[in-house]
């Protein structure tokens, strides 16, 4: 048997950051390309530490829904699965190349094939252009439009940034957007100053982020200048000097990054392509029966 | 019984079936049917199936044990444990189960199993407090990932990070689930509950102490080993008292000090075991570390009697959550909130400060 480990952050206190992760396991148990499908949490439950052991598999495909590489994903996550042999250096990663390796826990008897984190596989870059389309409602979206890709910054740890990078070089590689810029809280660029780098009008905000809470809903929306209080909501576009600003919220909830899941452990080995091919028909509106 | 659990029986009589206090073995050109109650059947195997028939209860049950139940130990176990399977004898479970079923408690949980002719079992599942709601009081449900939900908040909508605190939201029922998926349902209420309980009744639960597990935490979480200065454990007895009684969590906390040194806290009289300190108890023991590097120092406050027993009222109140609970005219209650509010106009001043006595006098750090 095999099953696949969706490993999150979760929360104490908001009792939405645990939602995406549901969402896209729920996604993924429908294709039945698993035989289980868990979900564990850093602040939730079940624990890291105690996740293993809720399902029956012996191959366990582990996939940390995290942005990028660095304490969580190869620190803690390791640590509280009990993956002792687990060296950083198996990934042999720059910041966002980790792949995944294949791993023995001490308290129970299953391979493990631990991957590297959702936020920085190059599918996670269709994600930000599929948040793009959703939030302005073209699928087209692009010609006229800046898209900035938000992220957390290097508070702790470098490949934060990295990630956020990777990706808008890779967007602005499509040649579909007008200009792509990474935007931080923590550091320069800003996010604060967003209309400073963007010459066109129209501008679609991305945030790196898995889960919405408070620095998608009341930092980066307060921050930008959408709103002056963000319980009173704000308006999609909303302008900002002279700019039309289309503010996604997390990226992390749209539903294509099931998608992203499914490519980490088909990565590490897992035999997923029919479930990748309805994953991304059914979270992208495309015509499954047209192909 | 049907045919497919005559023929199953056939196949698995020949290399000998014992289960349950039955017993099914090949023996020349038929087969031998006996129960640990003495009964015993030699048959043709042309007439297994009308032999069988004397023995449906056995028979279905060593079936649905073997075929309908998931194989997974854990879960296995605790399905056998939820109908009593290792004690009770067949004929006598399969009464009950043929009845009213079999009604058994986990955590908050009401689990009653019934079993039709063909001993298949089908699951109830509901809150305990809603064991005698009609059916129009609860909300059904049948797809155990609907669990997630029922657990994330209680019955005041308060979201609920502890999942087996005993604030379960009531009002829903799942009447009618199958083995795989009573388990998986409870698995959302309660997670890893019952791999746990399953480990333990094996003899291999893997507790990890509180010692070991702050020697773990990293990042912000690294503060907490230094909470412990070789200086005792009661601070960790606190912890426990704080957090981990049955009042606050249904595990039972197996976690001690140390492998050495117990607590002096009651672990509590859960069903299943809680080994290891959890992530809320290190959220909090992270504060409690900061602010227990503090030193006391000698206040003077002037209270009346009555006033210095309202402010326990209140911290009792608090402490037991039942502020909820207090009602708006119980003025006689020092936790009620005119009280509190007349406590707060007559003893605080601008500031908040009680009665007006600096928090740091000798600085300028008004914390």
């Amino acid at each position: 048997m095999e099953a696949l480990v969706i490993v999150a952050h979760g929360s104490h206190l908001n009792s939405e950051s645990s939602t995406p992760t549901f969402a896209h396991a729920d996604t993924i148990r429908a294709t039945g390309a698993f035989d289980e499908v868990r979900e564990g949490f850093w602040k939730e439950e079940p624990p890291f530490r105690e996740v293993l052991r809720t399902v029956e598999s012996d191959e366990v495909y582990v996939v940390p829904l995290f942005i990028s590489e660095g304490y969580f994903t190869e620190q803690v996550i390791p640590r509280e699965l009990r993956l002792a042999e687990w060296d950083p250096a198996q990934w042999d990663s720059d910041g966002t190349s980790a792949t995944h390796t294949t791993l023995t826990p001490t308290d129970v008897d299953k391979r493990v094939h631990y991957c590297g984190p959702v936020g920085t596989h190059d599918a996670m870059s269709d994600v930000v252009v599929q948040r793009a389309e959703s939030v302005t409602g073209d699928p087209d979206v692009g010609e006229g439009f800046g898209l900035a890709v938000v992220g957390h910054g290097t508070e702790r740890n470098e490949n934060s940034a990295k990630a956020i990078e990777y990706h808008a070089e890779r967007i602005a590689a499509m040649d579909r957007f007008d200009e792509v810029r990474p935007l931080f809280m923590d550091e320069d660029p800003e996010v604060d100053d967003v209309t400073d780098y963007f010459e066109s009008e129209d501008v679609v905000v991305v945030p790196l982020f898995i889960a919405d809470g408070y620095h998608t809903q009341e930092d980066i929306p307060e921050d930008m200048g959408l709103t002056d209080d963000y319980r009173t909501g704000w308006e999609t576009p909303a302008e900002v000097d002279g700019h039309r600003i289309w503010y996604s919220g997390a990226v992390g909830t749209e539903p294509l990054m099931a998608d992203v899941v499914l490519e980490r452990a088909a990565d590490a080995g897992a035999d997923v392509e029919a479930a990748i091919d309805r994953v991304r028909a059914e979270t992208t509106g495309a015509d499954v029966a047209g192909h | 019984m049907n045919e497919d659990q005559v023929e199953a029986l056939a196949e698995a009589a020949a290399d000998r079936v014992e289960f349950d206090g039955f017993a099914a073995a090949r023996e020349g050109e038929g087969y031998v049917l006996a129960t640990e109650e003495g009964s015993e059947t030699l048959v043709h195997e042309s007439d297994l199936g009308e032999a069988a028939a004397d023995y449906a209860d056995y028979v279905t049950n060593w079936y649905f044990w073997h075929a309908g139940a998931p194989q997974a130990e854990d879960r296995w176990a605790f399905l056998r444990w939820l109908e009593d399977a290792g004690e009770r004898p067949v004929p006598d479970r399969y009464d009950a189960l043929a009845g009213d079923g079999v009604t058994t408690a986990w955590g908050q949980l009401r689990v009653t199993v019934t079993a039709d002719a063909d001993g298949r079992r089908r699951y109830a599942l509901r809150h305990e407090d809603d064991a005698g709601a009609a059916d129009a009081e609860v909300t059904d449900y049948d797809d155990p990932l609907d669990a997630r939900e029922i657990a994330k908040h209680d019955d005041y909508d308060r979201y609920r990070p502890l999942k087996t605190a005993p604030t379960l939201r009531t009002g829903w029922r799942f009447p009618d689930l199958r083995p795989a998926a009573l388990v998986r349902a409870v698995d959302f209420l309660y997670p890893a509950s019952v791999a746990n309980w399953h480990r333990e009744r094996a003899g291999e639960l893997d507790v990890s102490h509180w010692r070991e597990t702050v020697e773990r935490q990293s990042g912000i979480y690294g503060v907490v080993e230094t909470w412990d200065r070789q200086e005792g454990y009661e601070h960790v007895n606190w912890v426990a008292e704080a957090c981990c009684v049955d009042s606050q969590c249904l595990k039972r906390r197996e976690w001690e000090y140390d492998a050495e040194t117990d607590l002096d806290v009651d672990g509590g009289d859960g069903e299943f075991p809680c080994r290891e300190p959890c992530s809320l108890v290190i959220a909090a023991a992270r504060q409690w570390t900061k602010l227990e590097g503090e030193q006391p120092r000698t206040y003077e406050f002037e209270l009346t009697p009555s006033e210095k027993e309202q402010v326990e009222d209140i911290i009792d109140a608090v402490a037991e959550g039942r502020t909820g609970d207090v009602r708006e005219g119980d003025v006689y209650d020092g936790a009620n909130r005119y009280r509190a509010r007349f406590l707060r106009a007559k003893r605080f001043d601008d500031e908040g400060t009680l009665c007006g006595v600096p928090t740091d006098p000798d600085g300028d750090d008004d914390e």
